[in-house]
């Protein structure tokens, strides 16, 4: 699969989720287990995400590295009440820093 | 009485533009992120202004960053959206919206437009909030995006500059609000178990899929009503 056909699938499935919350009547996606799960789903892929992002060699092998440093850093300013653009712009310099003189 | 509706119409019209200038500043990352995991300029913007949810876009060249598969990366992108069809089953009930202003407003429908709206007491309320942070957002998410992937496309390598931690940093300040109770706190450390044991054994982009689990597991029994009812 190109990579625009993935860009314009993935836009075209996220719109038809959107799109669903208006058209389908509440009842039907009014289901206890819909409601626990769903707000689970974003923690449980963003979770994923870190670890692979973050901890993992390009072979799937747990690693500490830059990034790790940089993660730290994160969760540190995440604790202080940091803004978005703060904690992330601050990942990036920690790592870059490691890099440099590491 | 009158006074009173114009102070409310101001108080939610600031706090939506202050949410849509933090929300949308931060669309610099979706750009340079993207352009970071290999994806051009305009895959960069298509993904802005077509997709339109940070979450989403994140979790897309997150998988593409790693060297996954594009059916992963759309599948991670797309299960992280689900959250956006409950918050439009909210959001309809506020807005009494239909055809075309009903397309318009689907597409608004995230994360922060969302938060706003609900928040509101009164529907005249609830309606400014929506629209106004929505389309504040698209607006500065989109020129933010431009600016990002042009500055990422310009810097080279975008490990140098620390790049890969920004998105991992990304992605743990998008998690950080949603850690609140035991349920998300179990499912986020299930998830990144599942995670480090499947990762060695299978390509990149499908750990991230398999950490779903995690949440059918957390979320699915609730065998003592009590608990759940309480939540109501």
């Amino acid at each position: 699969m190109s990579m625009w056909v993935a860009v314009l699938a993935a836009c075209a499935l996220a719109y038809a989720l959107k799109l669903a919350g208006y058209l389908v009547p509440q009842h039907v996606l009014d289901i206890p287990w819909v409601h626990r799960v769903t707000p689970l789903l974003p923690v449980a892929l963003l979770s994923a995400l870190i670890v692979t992002q973050a901890f993992l060699t390009d072979e799937g092998r747990v690693v500490l590295d830059a990034r790790a440093a940089g993660v730290a850093v994160a969760v540190l300013l995440l604790v202080l009440r940091a803004n978005f653009l703060v904690v992330v712009a601050a990942a990036a310099v920690t790592a870059a820093l490691v890099r440099a003189f590491f | 009485m009158r006074a009173g509706l114009l102070d409310e119409d101001a108080t939610v019209v600031r706090k939506s533009l202050a949410v849509a200038v933090a929300t949308g500043t931060y669309g610099i990352t979706a750009g340079a992120l993207a352009v970071a995991a290999g994806l051009s300029v305009l895959q960069a913007m298509a993904l802005s202004l077509l997709l339109f949810s940070g979450g989403s876009q994140f979790a897309f060249f997150g998988v593409i960053g790693a060297g996954g598969s594009p059916v992963a990366a759309v599948a991670s992108s797309t299960l992280l959206g689900v959250r956006n069809g409950l918050y439009g089953l909210q959001v309809s009930q506020l807005l009494g919206v239909h055809r075309w202003k009903r397309a318009l407003a689907a597409h608004l429908t995230i994360d922060e437009s969302t938060a706003v709206a609900v928040t509101q007491q009164r529907t005249r309320q609830q309606r400014i909030g929506f629209w106004l942070t929505g389309a504040g957002i698209f607006v500065l998410w989109n020129l933010m995006t431009l600016v990002g992937a042009l500055a990422g496309s310009a810097l080279g390598d975008p490990r140098a500059y620390g790049l890969d931690a920004a998105a991992a940093a990304a992605f743990v300040a998008l998690l950080w609000p949603r850690l609140r109770g035991r349920d998300p706190l179990a499912t986020g450390a299930l998830a990144a178990f599942v995670t480090v044991v499947v990762a060695p054994f299978v390509p990149a982009g499908i750990p991230v899929l398999a950490a779903v689990a995690a949440a059918l597991v957390v979320g699915l029994p609730r065998r003592a009503p009590s608990a759940a009812q309480v939540d109501r």
